[in-house]
């Protein structure tokens, strides 16, 4: 009985409004905001977890540190249909082939996390097995250094993530800086 | 109708096609980076071929580069899932090399915490084990029982996952009380969880339909195969390094070996299950067999001394400059210690030639060794059964490659 | 192990193989015998079958690179369960045909050991059903563990090696 009163005490949080220009039964903005504002709350991440940063994705995922409240809920094992390729570990010189095929079997758009120190840029294995950085093979939008990061900085990390999604424009794509950039990685 | 017969009599019996299927790097309920490459023959697989190596970080030679001390944060990474077991084995093997007396106080503790770490480790793999044949619910709240533990290691030594615990010699400081209330506050909390879990699956149709009989091996394969550990235990051998080889007074303490009948997923599911009963038994003995005295040994080469003395007394300097440049005195020699992980006989080959690095360390790793068999395991069973068997020998990626 | 015991393992070898003894030791009380290369996989053989010795379980096997003696050394580790006796056997291979039996006859776990030394030093194991390498990449042309190699991989350039360790 308890847990019922608490729950309709609490207040439902909602997503907050763009800005725009409201009156009786309509609500105008621009299409940029609404998409973006949808797009950030409902990414779907592909956890590309390979050591010990993948358990604490796993601990991130779980009940103490929900990341499903975030919009993640639904983890993609398939690149085709993620959005967010989060990757948490050592990236092995053998493992960039594998690493390069996801990146490119995901539709655009896509964001890519870096989660930890050898994934960011080799960590404490400066070794010549290890990849130095996953941004030698694919582009990174954000990184979140730690080894292994807590939770709460991978939350972290996901939130700009959701602020890069949000403010991103819709031509951002197609546009020639972007393309530029692929062509850097060799990426069609 | 006889356009079919004749079809029937025109295919060859003996020219089957079977298809590869890539079991490949990255597969769904992250066990791990490896890849399998089966052959199928519809569902059922007719053979396997393991591909490892896709996270091999040089361990071995990075130990070559790097001080002793040094070397602990490398053996956090080997079994990421108990990495204070790794920490606490390699501070073993550098105080058998050095021949110091370890005190009864230093050796409870390190009971305490690598009994704990052997929780965690089981406490993933059965979860896994569950998720693989569709419990998931058992998964959210055993990383939930698994936070406990991390705020037990971060209240002794600062980090959750890969803790770097201890020194060579003992530990920086002993348990403050806050450590010690959320160690029985743990013991209260966890074997009613634990239970529950237990209930879940133990006598559940579902699941012993699915794992009884799957991915079998009996007990003279399992040995030739260099089998350790929980695996090993399953398949009928009572082989156990904390009992055969006793260190950090472990012969002080009364506990049971699980040991399985048939070697198969639901054998190794509850042998790991009744370890970590036998784990919490074994905390509670320790917490009431406590003794009084020093947290660490007498070992001024490697142990820092406290920062009071460094700042005050020109020997604590000295000893405090050279330890952490790594200028200390080691004898020569080779040494070969083993713990008992939590996939195994976890063990550590070191040659030391005097200089302030090791000349090699080798580490023996459990996962490695008996994944060798896994081909064997699956062979006539379906591709199913071949996950569930995966998930349930805990094969830890950073323990396999290395 | 008490001496008695590291005794009779010693007297069951010298029984048939004196010759290929080359030296006995035990640091920190770890029986270790260094043998010939030629019969290895014979003497592991007959450590396994004879009831006095019956080391029928391989602990470990790798491979150790002395560059001052230009010789790779194959250890292996056996450990009988029931007695709870442990031995370690040395091998030394000159490094420039580094080449023994395998071991894989008597121990299937020695399978990827041997792939795993192979890969690291280079040693050839003749008999061996699969010899290729097991965690580094295929194409690799060297054998990184051996002492002459660096640790790090030499074409990167974001790290500066003035820095303290390497």
């Amino acid at each position: 009985m308890e847990r019922t009163e608490n729950i309709s005490k609490s207040p439902v949080g909602m997503a907050e409004k763009p800005d725009g220009y409201e009156g009786a039964g309509f609500f105008a903005t621009s299409l940029e905001k609404v998409v973006g504002m949808a797009r950030k709350n409902s990414i779907w991440p592909l956890p590309f977890a390979t050591s010990c940063c993948g358990i604490e994705f796993m601990a991130t995922m779980g009940a103490h540190y929900d990341l499903a409240r975030f919009g993640s809920e639904r983890l993609s094992f398939s690149p085709r249909q993620a959005d967010l390729l989060m990757v948490m570990g050592t990236i092995a010189k053998k493992m960039g082939p594998v690493l390069r095929q996801v990146y490119e079997q995901m539709a655009e758009p896509r964001w890519v996390l870096s989660v930890g120190a050898c994934a960011s840029s080799g960590g404490i294995f400066d070794t010549y097995s290890v990849l130095q950085g996953i941004d030698r093979i694919i582009p990174v939008d954000v990184y979140v250094p730690g080894c292994p990061p807590r939770p709460e900085q991978i939350i972290d990390g996901i939130i700009k993530i959701q602020h890069l999604v949000e403010n991103e424009s819709l031509r951002r794509r197609d546009s020639a800086e972007y393309k530029a950039m692929l062509n850097k990685y060799g990426i069609e | 109708m006889d356009t079919n017969e004749s079809l029937i009599g025109q295919a060859p019996p003996e020219e089957k096609q079977y298809s590869y299927l890539n079991l490949g790097p990255t597969h769904p309920a992250t066990h791990g980076i490896f890849q399998n490459v089966l052959k199928m023959d519809g569902e059922k697989i007719v053979d396997a071929e393991p591909t490892i190596g896709y996270i091999h970080r040089a361990f071995e030679k990075l130990a070559e580069r790097r001080p002793y001390a040094q070397i602990t944060p490398i053996t956090d990474r080997l079994n990421y899932c108990s990495a204070p077991i790794n920490n606490i084995g390699w501070h073993m093997t550098v105080e058998k090399l050095l021949g110091t007396e370890i005190p009864k106080r230093v050796q409870y503790l390190r009971v305490i915490i690598m009994e704990l770490a052997r929780i965690t480790d089981h406490l993933i793999c059965n979860a896994v084990i569950g998720v693989d044949t569709g419990a998931l619910t058992g998964f959210v709240y055993m990383f939930q029982q698994r936070e406990l533990v991390y705020e037990i290691y971060e209240e002794i030594c600062g980090a959750r996952l890969t803790t770097n615990i201890g020194r060579i010699g003992g530990f920086e400081r002993d348990f403050s009380p806050k450590a010690w209330a959320k160690i029985h506050q743990f013991l209260k909390e966890f074997p009613v969880i634990l239970k529950e879990f237990e209930n879940l699956l133990k006598r559940n149709r579902i699941f012993m339909d699915r794992t009884i009989a799957v991915g079998g091996i009996t007990a003279e394969r399992a040995l030739s195969y260099s089998f350790s550990g929980p695996n090993l235990r399953a398949a009928g051998v009572d082989y156990d390094v904390r009992v055969a080889d006793p260190y950090s007074s472990y012969e002080d303490f009364d506990f049971i070996i699980p040991i399985g009948s048939n070697g198969d997923v639901y054998d190794r599911f509850m042998v790991r299950q009744e370890e970590m009963w036998q784990s919490l038994s074994i905390i509670k003995q320790a917490i009431d067999k406590l003794p009084d005295g020093p947290y660490h040994a007498k070992v001024p080469e490697f142990y820092l001394p406290p920062k009071e003395e460094v700042y005050n007394n020109m020997e604590a300097l000295i000893y405090h400059f050279k330890i952490v440049m790594g200028e200390t005195d080691i004898p020569k020699g080779e040494v070969y210690h083993c713990v008992e992980g939590g996939n195994g006989e976890l063990g550590f080959y070191l040659i030391s030639d005097g200089g302030r690095t090791p000349f090699r360390l080798q580490f023996r790793r459990p996962c490695f060794i008996y994944y060798q068999a896994y081909p064997e395991m699956i062979k006539g069973s379906m591709l199913s059964d071949a996950i569930l068997t995966m998930s349930s020998m805990n094969v830890i990626a950073g323990e396999l490659d290395a | 192990m008490e001496a008695s015991a590291q005794e009779k393992i010693i007297n069951s070898l010298k029984q048939k193989y004196e010759g290929d003894i080359l030296h006995i030791e035990t640091p920190y009380g770890f029986l270790t015998i260094t043998l010939k290369k030629e019969k290895i996989t014979e003497i592991i053989r007959y450590l396994y079958d004879n009831p006095d010795t019956k080391f029928q379980y391989l602990t470990s096997l790798g491979g150790v690179h002395f560059p001052d003696l230009n010789q790779i050394a194959v250890v292996y580790q056996l450990h009988n369960l029931v007695s709870n006796q442990r031995l370690r056997l040395k091998t030394y291979l000159p490094v420039d045909n580094p080449v023994t039996d395998t071991l894989t006859s008597v121990f299937p776990a020695a399978n990827w050991m041997e792939r795993e030394t192979y890969d690291f030093y280079g040693v050839n194991f003749k008999g061996h059903p699969d010899l290729r390498r097991i965690l580094n990449v295929d194409e690799m042309i060297i054998f990184p563990m051996r002492k002459e190699y660096p640790l790090e991989d030499q074409t990167r350039e974001d790290k500066n090696d003035s820095m303290f360790g390497r």
